[in-house]
C-alpha cells in the first residue's frame, strides 16, 4: 500500500509538470546465464518516457525489446543499472511490492490477449481489482465503467470464445486500465490481429492516451503501428540505435 | 491488500468446474478412504456393541463353573462328575454370590401332539431367570416346590414354541414330550434374540434340575454339567472367584498338589478381553482405511502438479495483473483442500449409506459416530493441505515473464 501511494503522490505532484520521467532508465544490463553461456539481452539501455507520452519501442526478434518490458513492467530485474518508476528504485522492492505495484500502476496487454478462458468479460476485467482486494458492486461497476471505454458495454456476460480476437484484445484493454495504472504497457497488442481490427486497437490506445491522459508504452515490431505513437524507439542487440518523434502520428 | 477469501473460494471453485471429470476422479481416492472410514467405524462400534450386548446378557458379574480338569493349553480332560448341587448349595452361601444356577443340559427329540423338534432341555433352577435376565410373557417358572418335588413341568422358549405349536396354540398347560418323558408345559418365556455367534438363545426349554438329573439322565449323585455364579458387585469378582476354588477344593478333597477338578471362567474378564478386541479391531479397520486417504491425497498432489504445468501462463498472467506469490499458493492450496473436503463430504454420505445398507442386511445396528465423522473430514483437510501445499508452492514460485512465456 505504502508503495503504491509513493508512486501515485509522485504521479500527482508531476501532473502539472510533464516533463517529470515516469520511466527512467540508465545503463539497464540484462544476462540471462543460457546453458553455460552468458546472453546479454540488454547492453545499457538508457530510456526515459514522460508522463502522457505515448511510446512505441520497436525491433526485430531477439533484440532485447521484451526483456525491456519485463524489466519496465516489475516482472524481471535488471542485472545492472538502474530503473526508476515514478521516482521509486524499483530494484528495492520485495515480491510483494513488485505484486503490488503491477496491481496499482501498471496495465499489461498481451499478443495473446491472456484471458481466463472460463469467466465472463466481466469477470475478466474484475481480476485486477480482485487483487487489490477489491470484491462485489464496487468492483463490478469499475469493470463495467472499463469496458464502456473500449466499448464493449454489451459484451460484458459474453465468454472469451464468444469474441472475436480484437473484441478479446478489447477485453485485455479494460482490464489493464480498471486500475487507472501510471502506464499501460502493451507487449505486441496486434501480433494475433489482422489489419483492421489492429487498427481497431492502436485507436482505443490513441483515445486512452488523448482522452484520459495515459502513459502508453507499446512493444511492435510492425512499423505501421509503431505510426500510432507520438514516439519510436529501436532497439537492436540489446541497445537503442535511434530514438524519434513520429511526425503526425495522430492522423493515421 | 489481499484477495478477499469469498473471490479466492470463487477462483478454486471456476478452477475445479473446469475439469468436472477430473475433478471427480482425483476426489474418488479421499471418497473411497472417507468412505471406508466411515463405514468400517459404524461396523465395527456396531459389531463391539452387539458384542457387549451379548456379554452383558450373559452377565457380567457372572462366574461360570464346570466340572473337568483344566488340562495343559486348556483343554479340558475327563469327563469327571465332580461337581453335584451340594456344591452348588454350598457356593450359593458364600459371601458376595447373589444367586446359583445349576444346570444339568440333554438334548433329544420334543414332541407335541404330531409336531416335532429338536432341543436341549436345561436343568437348572428358579435363580436362572434373574441370572439369565429371562422374562415369563405367559404362565410362570418353575419354583423351588417343583424343583424339590422333581416336577415334570417345563418352561419353553419362543422358538421351540413357534415350531411346536405352529397354530399358536396356547401352550400352557399341555403336554409335550422330551425325549419320550411326558412333561406340562407352566410358562412360555419372551424372546431374546440371537446371541453370540447368531446361536439362537430362544431355542430352549427350562425344567427343574431335579426332574433332568433322575428322570431325563438317570443321574443319582446329584452331579451337574455347570453353574453359574451371580456375584453381587463386579469389585466382589475376584474374591468370591477364589473363595469358590477354595471351597471347591476343600469340598472335593484335593491335595495341595492335585489340579483343580472344575474350572472357573470370570465373565468379566471375557468381558474386558472382548473389548480390547473388538477395539483393536476397529482401530485396525480405520488404519487400513486411512491408508487409502492418503493415496487419495497423492492423487490430489498428483493432479495439481499436472494443474499447475497446465495453468503456467495463467498463473503468468495473474502475477501480471497484480497477484502476489502468497495469492497464487493461497488459491492452489485452496483448490486442493477443497478437492479433499468435497471428497470427504461425499465420502461421509456413501460411508453412512453403505453402513445404513450393512445395517440392514446384517440385521444389527451400525451407529455413525459424530466423532468418525470430524476425524475424517479433519484428516482430509490436513491430507489436502500437506499434498496442496508443494504444487502450489511450485506455482508460486514461477517466474511472472517467464511464466507468461510458457508455452
Amino acid at each position: 500500500m505504502a508503495i503504491r501511494e509513493a508512486i501515485r503522490d509522485g504521479a500527482d505532484k508531476t501532473a502539472q509538470a510533464s516533463s517529470f520521467p515516469l520511466i527512467h532508465c540508465r545503463g539497464l544490463v540484462k544476462v540471462y546465464p543460457l546453458s553455460g553461456v552468458e546472453v546479454h539481452a540488454l547492453r545499457g539501455v538508457d530510456l526515459e518516457i514522460k508522463q502522457r507520452e505515448m511510446v512505441a519501442i520497436m525491433g526485430p526478434s531477439g533484440s532485447g525489446k521484451s526483456t525491456l518490458m519485463n524489466i519496465i513492467g516489475c516482472m524481471d530485474k535488471q542485472t545492472s543499472g538502474d530503473y526508476y518508476l515514478n521516482g521509486v528504485d524499483v530494484s528495492k522492492l520485495d515480491e510483494n511490492g513488485l505484486a503490488a505495484t503491477r496491481n496499482a500502476n501498471l496495465g499489461f496487454v498481451f499478443q495473446r490477449y491472456n484471458l481466463l478462458a472460463r469467466a465472463t468479460a466481466l469477470y475478466n476485467v474484475e481480476l485486477p481489482l480482485f487483487y487489490a482486494g477489491m470484491a462485489g458492486a464496487e468492483a463490478e461497476a469499475k469493470a463495467m465503467a472499463a469496458l464502456d471505454q473500449v466499448g464493449l458495454h454489451d459484451f460484458s456476460q459474453h465468454w472469451p470464445n464468444q469474441m472475436s480476437g480484437g473484441q478479446q484484445q478489447r477485453v485485455a484493454i479494460a482490464r489493464a486500465i480498471v486500475k487507472r495504472p501510471l502506464v499501460i504497457l502493451a507487449d505486441e497488442p496486434t501480433g494475433a490481429l489482422d489489419t483492421v481490427s489492429s487498427k481497431d486497437i492502436m485507436e482505443i490506445f490513441q483515445k486512452m492516451h488523448r482522452e484520459h491522459g495515459a502513459t502508453v508504452v507499446v512493444i511492435t515490431h510492425e512499423p505501421f503501428v509503431a505510426d500510432f505513437c507520438q514516439r519510436k524507439v529501436v532497439i537492436r542487440d540489446g541497445q537503442i540505435i535511434s530514438d524519434d518523434q513520429v511526425p503526425n502520428w495522430h492522423d493515421v | 491488500m489481499a484477495v478477499k477469501f469469498s473471490i479466492l473460494s470463487d477462483f478454486a471453485v471456476r478452477a475445479l468446474k473446469a475439469n468436472k471429470m477430473r475433478s471427480f476422479l482425483t476426489m474418488l481416492g479421499i471418497i473411497i478412504g472417507v468412505g471406508a472410514v466411515v463405514l468400517m467405524m459404524s461396523i465395527g462400534q456396531g459389531t463391539q456393541a452387539q458384542v457387549m450386548a451379548n456379554i452383558n446378557r450373559l452377565g457380567t458379574n457372572m462366574l461360570m463353573i464346570s466340572p473337568g480338569a483344566s488340562g495343559q493349553f486348556g483343554v479340558r480332560s475327563g469327563t469327571t462328575n465332580t461337581m453335584t448341587l451340594k456344591d452348588a448349595t454350598a457356593i450359593a452361601k458364600l459371601d458376595g454370590v447373589a444367586g446359583v444356577a445349576p444346570t444339568v443340559r440333554t438334548s433329544g427329540l420334543v414332541t407335541y401332539g404330531n409336531q416335532t423338534w429338536t432341543t436341549s432341555a436345561t436343568g437348572t433352577t428358579p435363580a436362572v431367570v434373574d441370572i439369565s435376565s429371562l422374562t415369563v410373557a405367559q404362565g410362570r417358572f418353575f419354583d423351588d416346590t417343583d424343583v424339590q418335588s422333581i416336577s415334570a413341568v417345563a418352561v419353553l422358549g419362543q422358538t421351540v414354541y413357534t415350531n411346536l405349536y405352529p397354530n399358536g396354540a396356547n401352550p400352557i398347560g399341555t403336554e409335550i414330550r422330551i425325549k419320550n418323558v411326558s412333561f406340562r408345559v407352566i410358562g412360555l418365556l419372551q424372546s431374546i434374540g440371537a446371541g453370540m455367534g447368531g446361536n439362537d438363545q430362544d431355542d430352549v426349554i427350562y425344567i427343574p434340575v431335579t426332574t433332568a438329573q433322575i428322570r431325563m439322565s438317570g443321574i443319582t449323585n446329584q452331579a451337574i454339567n455347570m453353574m453359574q455364579v451371580q456375584v453381587a458387585s463386579k469389585e466382589q469378582m475376584d474374591s468370591v472367584q477364589n473363595a469358590i476354588e477354595t471351597l471347591l477344593r476343600t469340598r472335593h478333597r484335593l491335595a495341595a498338589t492335585a489340579a483343580d477338578d472344575f474350572r472357573i471362567t470370570n465373565m468379566a474378564q471375557i468381558q474386558e478381553t472382548a473389548a480390547s478386541v473388538t477395539g483393536s479391531m476397529i482401530l485396525f479397520l480405520a488404519s487400513v482405511a486411512a491408508i487409502s486417504l492418503i493415496v487419495g491425497g497423492i492423487g490430489i498432489m498428483n493432479i495439481m502438479l499436472v494443474s499447475v504445468t497446465e495453468r503456467t501462463r495463467e498463473i503468468g498472467v495473474r502475477m501480471a495483473i497484480g497477484a502476489s506469490r502468497q495469492d497464487i499458493l493461497s488459491q492452489f492450496l485452496l483448490e486442493a483442500v477443497m478437492l479433499s473436503l468435497l471428497g470427504a463430504l461425499l465420502g461421509i454420505i456413501f460411508g453412512i449409506g453403505g453402513a445404513k445398507i450393512f445395517a440392514f442386511f446384517a440385521k444389527m445396528a451400525a451407529p455413525i459416530s459424530i466423532s468418525s465423522i470430524l476425524i475424517s473430514v479433519g484428516f482430509s483437510i490436513v491430507v489436502g493441505v500437506f499434498f496442496g501445499y508443494y504444487p502450489a508452492t511450485r506455482a508460486a514460485r514461477l517466474n511472472p515473464s517467464e511464466a507468461l512465456g510458457y508455452e
